[in-house]
Formats: C-alpha cells, structure tokens, sequence
C-alpha cells in the first residue's frame, strides 16, 4: 500500500492517489524497441500541498505529469481523484470525459506553450474561463490582472504570442494555467526562463493556490524555488528511468 | 469539493457502418459514439476512407450495412426525445433532418454554397427552409452572422463568386450555422486555403464550437488542425479505424503502428 511516511500535517484528505503506475513506449518504427519510463510508482497528494517530483532529467517527471493530464495513456497502475461524494479513476475514465474533466478539475502549466495564430495573448488567458461559461468582461478582466502582476508589458497583451521571447511566452502559460483556479494544478517547470523578480510572483501565486486548498504536483529545477514552494519532495530515482533495474516501489519521503 | 458531472448524452451512434467501393476501398465497420459537446475529428490520408464515412454518417450516401443512429434529446427548440435511424426513417424525414438541425460544411465552399445568389440569400436561404419569412429579419441575420465570421456586412447583395476562397468559406459556415444545427459535418475546412487564411479560419472555428456548445465530426488530414479543434480523434486507414483516443493522446502517445508513422512524419517548423 501507499506509504503515509510524508503525510502533510496540514490537512489529511488525500486529493489524489496514484498507485503502481508503469509507463512503456513501444517504438513500431524503430524496430519494436520498448522503453520502461516509470516503474511501480506510487504517491498521494492533499489538498493544499504542493508535491514537488525530484531527480535527474530524463528520469520520467513531465511523464507523470502527462499521464495524469491524459496527454498519456495509463497502461497500468491506478490515478484516483477523491471528492467529497466520491471518488474517480482516471485509467477507466471514458474519452469523452476527459475534456470536462480538464476544464473543470485538472489544470496543467506545461513547459511551453502552444501557440495558437493570430489569438492575442489576454485570450489566450482568458480562454480556460470562458470554456466554462464565464462572463467575458469578468474573464478578461482578470486575465489582464495576472498578466500585470507576471510584468507582461501591456502593450503584449493584444499581440499573439509567437514572437514573444521564452519567458513572455512561459508568462502566458503560467496566467493561462493559475486563471482557472482548478482544484489539482500541474507545473512543469514553470519558472524554468523567469527571472527573479517573476520567479517570486510564480512563488506568490503558488501560496495563495495553497491557501486556495489547490493540491499541486511540480518540476522545478531551481532548487531555491523548490525549497520555497515544496511541501515535500518525491524523489524518483528509484522507479523510474529507461535504464534503472530497481524493482522497490518509490516511497515518498519528506525533504 | 464534488465530484464533476462529466456524463454527455450520446448525440451520434454509429453502429458498424460499412461503404466499400472496392476491396479497402471506402469504410469498413466503423463504430464510434459522439457526446453531446464533443468535437470529434476523423483522420487519415487520402484514401483511407475518412471523406466516404463522413458522407455516410451526414445523410448523403446509404451504407452497405449498419446504422447511423440520431439521439434527438429536447431542448428549448422544442421537439422530443427521439431515436432516428438515418437511413430508415425514409428520403423525406431524413432532408428535413438535414436542413433543419443537422449541418454540413464542405471542404469546397462552391459546394455549399450557391454561388449566383448574394450572400445575405445564401444566409437566409436555410432560415426560410425553417419557416422563417420576414425579410428585415432574415437581413438582419444575415448581417449579423456576415460580422460573426468577419466578413463585411456592407456586402450582403454582392455574390460569392466575387469573394475569395477564405471569405466564401466564412460565409458557408455562416450558411450552415444560422440555424443553429445540433450536429455538424466539416470536411476538410480550411483544406483549400492559404496557411494565413487557414489560421484566421481555425480561430473563429474554435470560438464559434465553444459559443454555440457545437457537436461536430471534422475531417481532416491535418493533424495540426486536429489539435486546434479536436477533442477526440479516430485515425483511419484503409477503410478502417485503427486507433481511437483523446487528441493529446493520439498525438503524444500514438500506439498503433501507422498512428506512430503519421504522427512522426508531420514536418514541424
């Protein structure tokens, strides 16, 4: 069973639990190669915390992310979501749900983001709220706060973002991804090309999304942003990586 | 915190729909369910069956075998709760279907469109096969739904035929979409058109499904479009459905082996 070794003192509801997931790769093209990137992974998360996923690159952290997300298929192992009323697994969950499911549960900062043409950059904010109906002055009037408080020149905010630099672009995905307020947030290096003075507003919008009870699952590789915004940390080297023979499942352990 | 409601009502039953014009030739055993909401894109190369299928499934060809089920639910447009057989409810249901809640965009707005008439005629044409007579009304919708898809209202009296490709595939859309259909068939929209004009096009497509909570099976060999508008995706080839799977899924994750030779060979910038 899970290992509650980490379990945050906070709040002891569990938002999510992920138990005994595997990930392969099978390679047609390449002559049928397979590629193990996780092994027997296994953590929970509470509301209200952030979990942050440690060990080198390559290891398989986006991977977990983008299973959870449903950008990967769940070939083995279980992701459950607990609700008040209920809970929901997300290896059964039906195709079609997942788009309801991402709009109104599971929201993810990826590591660039996919620039649309010709959608200015406060749409490209505001699009997750109006998804659910949101009145659209409301809506773009809280897409321009946060684009204002992650330093965005106004005069961007009308412009799509293909020309931006990499950390405008990444400005525009982190407002994007903190605007819908979903209750389990997905950061994949989201402060990876900010500068300090952003760094801190990332490190801001983390905290009040705890405060929020948000539960968030995170790659940061600056170790001071990590030591900031980590409840806890969740190392992987042991489950995970194409190479790796370890048959022990992870533990989560606390920092 | 609840659990979400994530069930959508089945909109679509496709059940094991074959058209074969030759051996692999054409569609063989497709079965699929489409959601209320849902923008389900079919995919594949030319020939893989994807334009045959989609014929079948909009009213305009009969299969060989299987059925193509319509779960009519009640709304505020009135009607019942019904179940339609498409091709057994007879010619005359099944145009009426067609016209009043179904629509199809083609991927040749020539098509769609009839290119002697003016624009606002081609706008109103399928309000007035709904009863509707009042000519300030039908103008006015007509100028409302020219700006809608960014065409210049100022423009209503002037034919198609002195439009460009990008604008006579506005106003198709326009055509189709006055009436506000349940259900909607593109084939290959932006599959004629410049790269510049195909992104203004995919834009509004994307704002005009979420505005109108469209329902929408999209054909396209583009996998990039696939992305923007997408949901679901089925990939096709040969005349059948290899894999079936959420967008990112299809995309990011593709099992089967041809899945994984077209997702791989996409050129990107």
């Amino acid at each position: 069973m899970l290992s509650e070794t980490g379990a945050s003192p906070k709040r002891a509801r569990p938002r999510l639990t992920v138990a005994g997931l595997h990930k392969r790769f099978l390679l047609h093209g390449q002559g049928g190669v397979e590629i193990d990137v996780m092994r027997d992974l296994s953590l929970t998360l509470q509301a209200g915390e952030c979990l942050v996923l440690a060990g080198r690159s390559g290891i398989g952290k986006s991977t977990l992310l983008k299973m959870l997300y449903g950008d990967y298929r769940i070939d083995q192992g279980r992701i459950r979501l607990h609700f008040d009323d209920g809970d929901l697994d997300l290896e059964t969950l039906p195709t079609y749900a997942w788009h309801g499911l991402r709009r109104d549960v599971i929201g993810y900062v990826s590591q660039f983001l996919r620039v649309v043409p010709r959608v200015a950059a406060v749409d490209v904010v505001m699009e997750p709220l109006l998804a659910r109906g949101a009145d659209e002055a409301d809506s773009r009037q809280r897409a321009e706060t946060l684009l204002a408080r992650l330093n965005l020149p106004e005069r961007l905010w009308q412009l799509p973002p293909g020309t931006f630099s990499g950390g405008e672009q990444q400005r525009v995905n982190i407002a994007r991804g903190f605007i819908g307020e979903h209750p389990l947030l997905l950061l994949d290096e989201p402060t990876a090309s900010l500068d300090a003075a952003n760094r801190d507003v990332v490190i801001a919008l983390i905290g009040e999304a705890k405060a929020r009870g948000t539960a968030m699952l995170g790659i940061f590789h600056d170790e001071d942003v990590r030591e900031r915004v980590a409840d806890r940390l969740l190392p992987l080297d042991g489950s995970l990586g194409g190479l790796s023979n370890a048959s022990q499942p992870c533990r989560e352990s606390l920092s | 915190m609840k659990k979400p409601v994530l069930e959508r009502p089945v909109l679509l039953d496709v059940q094991g729909i074959t058209r074969l014009y030759g051996p692999a030739k054409g569609c063989e055993a497709i079965d699929f369910q489409l959601h209320a909401g849902e923008v389900l894109g079919i995919v594949g190369e030319s020939g893989s069956g994807k334009s045959t299928l989609l014929r079948v499934l909009a009213g305009l060809e009969a299969p060989d075998a299987g059925q193509v089920l319509y779960r009519r639910q009640a709304d505020d447009a009135g009607g019942e709760d019904a179940e339609l057989d498409l091709y057994a409810i007879g010619e005359a249901r099944r145009r009426a279907l067609l016209r009043l809640e179904w629509g199809l965009v083609h991927q040749n707005p020539r098509d769609g469109l009839r290119m002697g008439v003016s624009a606002g005629a081609n706008i109103g044409e399928r309000l007035m096969a709904q009863g509707q007579r009042h000519y300030g009304q039908l103008r006015a919708s007509g100028q409302a739904w020219m700006r809608q898809v960014e065409l210049d209202p100022g423009r209503i009296d002037d034919a198609p035929r002195t439009f460009s490709g990008g604008m006579q595939q506005r106003l198709q859309i326009a055509r189709t979409l006055v009436t506000r259909p349940r259900l909607v068939f593109m084939d290959e929209p932006t599959g004629g058109l410049d790269v510049s004009v195909q992104a203004r096009l995919l834009d509004m497509l994307r704002t005009l499904v979420r505005q109108l909570g469209l329902s929408v099976v999209l054909v396209t060999h583009d996998l990039a479009v696939a992305r923007l508008l997408a949901h679901r995706l089925l990939v096709m080839r040969r005349g059948q459905v290899v894999e079936t799977g959420l967008t990112d899924q299809i995309l990011d994750d593709p099992q089967h082996e041809y899945t994984q030779l077209l997702v791989s060979s996409v050129l990107t910038p």
